[in-house]
């Protein structure tokens, strides 16, 4: 067995197994670190297959912000556990008996297909070229205009996130622009009249 | 020798992973957040594996998109779920039921 | 003026007339509504005499007047065939409304529809001129319903009796019958001619004559002729009443009198006569459809006349006269003599005319009382009428110098002459005919004008209510039962100002010169003019253009021609034959019968019973039609209301589909749980469905 053949089954069973962790730990912290774990053997299965690139953005974005991200929620919210786990295997014969047949029907189509087709090993390319440069290459050209559109989706998305967790606070000092051209004079003060002292 | 059909058993086994755990989660929505992330996961990995066999570095770019949808729902989806638990106070799927007639 | 112009003149005229008098009737005057119609009908009448003047100068036209529309290579057009035919027709029609429209004047002085009345019988001759003008099938189908529908309009006149209303529903009814064989047989012939321009027809008949059509797949096959001609001669027998159609014409006289006159009697009954003329090169092609047509028109012309016997309201004898002397006409054409039908048709429409409009006259005397019983004696207080009846009566039964006698001598020659299978039955049928005809005819003429005075008797108010009494005085045999309220005469409504009947003491009174003038006028074309025209009409070249009869098939013509020598010498002639003493025998046996012992009819009524009851009931045609066809009609329609409507339509269909919606939904509710992981559950059951078909799809 050469060393890449080691490598990949190796991951793959870190990947495998970090994965049934994930959907079977009791504790939701436990699933996400699990997931933190996938995420990093799937970016070390990239590596494999070259590309650089996305093996980095996996984690920097994987690990980095969206995980964290999750463990923040998970632990800012208290969870009743024991609820959440009620009739936790009976479902587990269904989805099984559909996992593997979804398992064998993949198998079918990409086998009828593709599987024999790629039978034979790509060339690795050479040491010194750049995966993440051709990947900007392409993404700043022919795909520029779904990259735009993707930067947008990301604002749509910290938008969205940031107006539906943002809570109105009480002692807010800030003012509304729209409310404040209206404002008169007379709003501000108001004249009094007041009887004269008498002099003594 | 590593073949085109390794990578893809494993996406496809990963996939079947997280169909699983949907099934098993089906009162977590956390857990079911995160099956959703692990299927992301299994196609990305689909689609590096042909791109890499096919030399073809569409798929890359695809699978970047991908990411970055994904991390954009990710963060609705938990915005959401902070904002469903402090009007609740319960994440628990059985008392999302409000749109049952 | 220019013929054309003049041609399209006759028929606008009267138009033009109905129009100002119906659009303005709440607003014009009387006389305004009376000039302007008679105006109308005296412009039209005037120009149909010039035209026959120029048609007589040998100038016949045919040609289009307005190309309506053109579907294909069929064209539809107006437009006008002016020949002999036509314009007989035309002077008969103009002439006979003409003095129709003047009598109206007096006759419906006390209507509150007057302008309306008007307005209809414009329109009316309008429509009936249009029908014997036309150079197409079209425009004749559109004359022949706008006639049907005045028609219709005119015997529910006075709309607030139900008896009119069903009198009018049923003539309604029964022309849809004739005419949906009539409008069938137009639709064969412009499937195989291509066209419904008459002399184009007429001049492709002969090459299509050994056509047949195959109507249930396999076997003989019928003769594209006589199954055009018969199922044309269908709308014939709706238009012209005859058996069994005719049941439409005794009720229609629910009508005021003028419009039985112009409508029932004269004009427009005769337009089926007229069309089987014009048809004439159509007929002649098929032996078949010519037999029926004697066959038909045989049966009408005798059992019709019988049923006029046991009459008693003065409308519905003449109304059973005209039925049996259509019958008549129908035989003449089944004898393929063509132009002594017409010829009939022409006296026919001069002396019926007068019958019915001297009847009005009676009627008006009698203060709307109709029934002959309480008549008798009258010619002492109205001897215009009086004499004029006798004329008209006397043409009727073909009085030898009278019109009638030429013409109906003429058709019982012609029949004696047809070798036509049916003629033989033919020819007996017009022979007893004409005994019956004029017993019946004379029987009203001597109970109304002849005998005791029986009115004002019975001081009835209201006419009928008790008329058992004068009916034993008369001594005839009257049935005071049922009978008459079925067909009730001029009941309640409308005349509620008068008295129906005359009141105890009170005396019939001559009507006004409005009413006499035209019986007058009437009178002298019913005597002379069968003597003036049976030799240009029947022996001359005058239809010699207009009407086609084979020669060698149907030699009637060429051999009543032979044994013509002139009106004067025939009538001569006819004082030797059988049909001049079986008339005069029906006349005696008449006079004899109600005048001298009118216990007789009574006593026979006695002991024939049945025959009584099967006449009064007219042979049960009414009530067959009622059991078999409404009847059927309304099972049909209560099978279709009750199982295809309430049950097919509403119960499956619209209901069904609501109630199928309703269950589907529930149905589906169930699948809506409310609970995310079985939303999520279906779309990876749903992925895994699609790629199961994926995989098994090749």
């Amino acid at each position: 067995m050469e060393f890449r053949t080691f490598v990949f089954y190796f991951l793959s069973a870190i990947l495998v197994i970090a994965g049934l962790r994930v959907i079977t730990s009791r504790n939701p912290v436990h699933a996400a670190l699990f997931l933190v774990l996938a995420f990093f053997s799937a970016s070390g299965i990239w590596m494999l297959l070259q590309a650089e690139f996305l093996a980095i953005a996996l984690v920097l974005i994987y690990v980095g912000a969206v995980m964290v991200l999750f463990l923040f929620v998970v632990m800012m919210l208290d969870i009743n556990l024991d609820r959440l786990r009620e009739g936790f295997w009976s479902y587990l014969p269904l989805g099984s008996i559909i996992a593997l047949l979804m398992v064998a029907e993949m198998g079918l189509v990409l086998g009828g297909n593709y599987l024999g087709l790629f039978e034979a090993e790509v060339p690795q390319t050479s040491a010194d070229h750049s995966n993440v440069q051709a990947v900007g290459r392409l993404l700043f050209t022919e795909y520029v205009y779904p990259f735009e559109l993707a930067s947008v989706i990301l604002l749509v998305g910290i938008v969205a996130a940031v107006a539906l967790t943002q809570r109105e606070r009480r002692q807010s000092k800030a003012v509304s622009p729209s409310q404040q051209v209206f404002v008169k004079a007379w709003d501000r003060y108001r004249v009094l009249q007041m009887p004269a002292e008498k002099k003594d | 020798m590593l073949t085109l059909s390794h990578f893809l058993i494993l996406g496809a086994i990963l996939f079947a992973i997280s169909v699983v755990g949907i099934f098993l989660n089906r009162k977590n929505l956390i857990i079911i957040m995160m099956s959703i992330e692990l299927m992301l996961l299994a196609v990305n990995m689909n689609f590096i594996a042909f791109s890499h066999y096919l030399q073809d570095l569409a798929g890359q770019v695809f699978v970047f998109f991908i990411l970055t949808v994904a991390a954009a729902e990710a963060a609705i989806g938990l915005a959401i779920l902070v904002v469903l638990f402090r009007n609740l106070k319960t994440i628990h799927v059985d008392d999302l039921d409000s749109l049952k007639g | 003026m220019e013929m054309q112009k003049l041609y399209l003149l006759v028929p606008l005229a009267p138009l033009v007339g109905a129009i100002i008098a119906g659009l303005f009737c709440r607003v014009i005057p009387r006389w305004v509504a009376h000039t302007v119609t008679i105006a109308g009908v005296a412009i039209s009448c005037f120009a149909s005499f010039l035209i026959f003047r120029d048609v007589m100068a040998g100038n016949t036209y045919n040609g289009p007047v307005y190309q309506w529309l053109t579907s294909g290579n069929y064209r539809f057009e107006v437009g006008f065939l002016i020949d002999q035919l036509t314009v007989t027709m035309m002077l008969v029609v103009t002439f006979v409304s003409l003095m129709v429209h003047i009598y109206t004047i007096g006759y419906m002085q006390d209507d509150p529809g007057y302008n309306r009345f008007f307005s209809y019988i414009s329109l009316f001759t309008f429509s009936m001129l249009m029908l014997v003008m036309s150079n197409n099938f079209m425009q004749l189908f559109f004359g022949w319903e706008a006639v049907g529908l005045v028609s219709y309009l005119l015997i529910g006149f006075w709309y607030t009796r139900p008896t009119a209303i069903f009198a009018n529903l049923k003539a309604f009814l029964v022309n849809r019958v004739g005419d949906f064989g009539f409008i069938l047989g137009i639709g064969l012939v412009l499937a195989h001619f291509g066209t419904l321009d008459y002399a184009a027809v007429f001049a492709k008949a002969p090459e299509l004559a050994g056509t047949t059509l195959q109507l249930f797949g396999k076997g003989e096959g019928v003769a594209l002729m006589t199954a055009t001609c018969i199922l044309l001669f269908v709308g014939a027998m709706g238009k012209s009443a005859q058996v069994p159609l005719h049941v439409w014409l005794p009720d229609s006289m629910e009508g005021p009198t003028p419009i039985s006159a112009l409508i029932h009697a004269a004009t427009m009954v005769t337009a089926g006569i007229f069309m089987v003329a014009r048809m004439s090169p159509l007929f002649e092609l098929s032996d078949t459809a010519l037999s029926f047509v004697i066959v038909i028109g045989a049966v009408t012309a005798l059992f019709m006349g019988f049923l006029g016997i046991i009459q008693n309201d003065i409308k519905r004898v003449v109304a059973y006269s005209t039925l049996s002397q259509l019958g008549y006409m129908t035989v003449a054409l089944g004898a393929s003599a063509y132009s002594v039908a017409i010829f009939h048709l022409m006296t026919h429409a001069f002396f019926k005319a007068l019958l019915f409009l001297a009847a009005g006259s009676v009627i008006i005397g009698m203060h709307h009382d109709q029934d002959i019983r309480n008549m008798g004696g009258l010619r002492r207080y109205m001897p215009i009428t009086w004499i004029t009846s006798l004329v008209g009566s006397l043409a009727l039964i073909g009085t030898p110098f009278f019109a009638g006698f030429y013409s109906k001598d003429s058709i019982i020659e012609a029949v004696a002459m047809s070798h036509i299978p049916g003629a033989g039955f033919a020819y007996f049928a017009v022979m007893a005919g004409v005994f019956v005809t004029a017993f019946y005819s004379f029987r009203m003429y001597f109970l109304v004008f002849h005998g005791e005075e029986r009115f004002g008797r019975a001081a009835a108010p209201h006419g009928h209510a008790d008329h058992s009494s004068p009916a034993k005085e008369s001594g005839h045999a009257g049935s005071s039962d049922g009978h008459d309220e079925d067909h009730g005469h001029h009941a309640d409504d409308a005349h509620d100002a008068h008295h129906h009947g005359l009141a105890p003491g009170e005396k019939p009174h001559e009507t006004p010169w409005v009413v006499t003038l035209p019986l007058v006028l009437l009178a002298i074309p019913s005597v002379i003019i069968g003597y003036v025209a049976i030799e240009p009409m029947l022996f001359g070249d005058y239809f010699k253009a207009s009407i086609f009869v084979d020669a060698t098939a149907h030699p009637v013509m060429k051999e009543l021609a032979h044994h013509f020598h002139g009106a004067f010498a025939m009538a001569a002639h006819a004082l030797t034959t059988a049909v001049f003493w079986l008339a005069a025998l029906g006349v005696a046996l008449s006079w004899f019968f109600y005048l001298k012992r009118p216990d007789i009819p009574a006593a026979i009524k006695e002991r024939a019973g049945w025959l009584y009851t099967l006449l009064d009931n007219k042979y049960y045609f009414d009530k067959f039609n009622e059991a078999f066809f409404a009847g059927g009609a309304r099972l049909l329609g209560r099978g279709l209301w009750k199982g295809g409507d309430a049950g097919l339509i509403d119960g499956i269909i619209v209901n069904g589909s609501a109630h199928f919606v309703g269950w589907l939904a529930t149905m589906v509710r169930l699948f809506q749980t409310g609970h995310i992981y079985h939303y999520a559950f279906t779309m990876i059951i749903g992925v895994f469905v699609l790629m199961t078909l994926w995989v098994t799809r090749a």
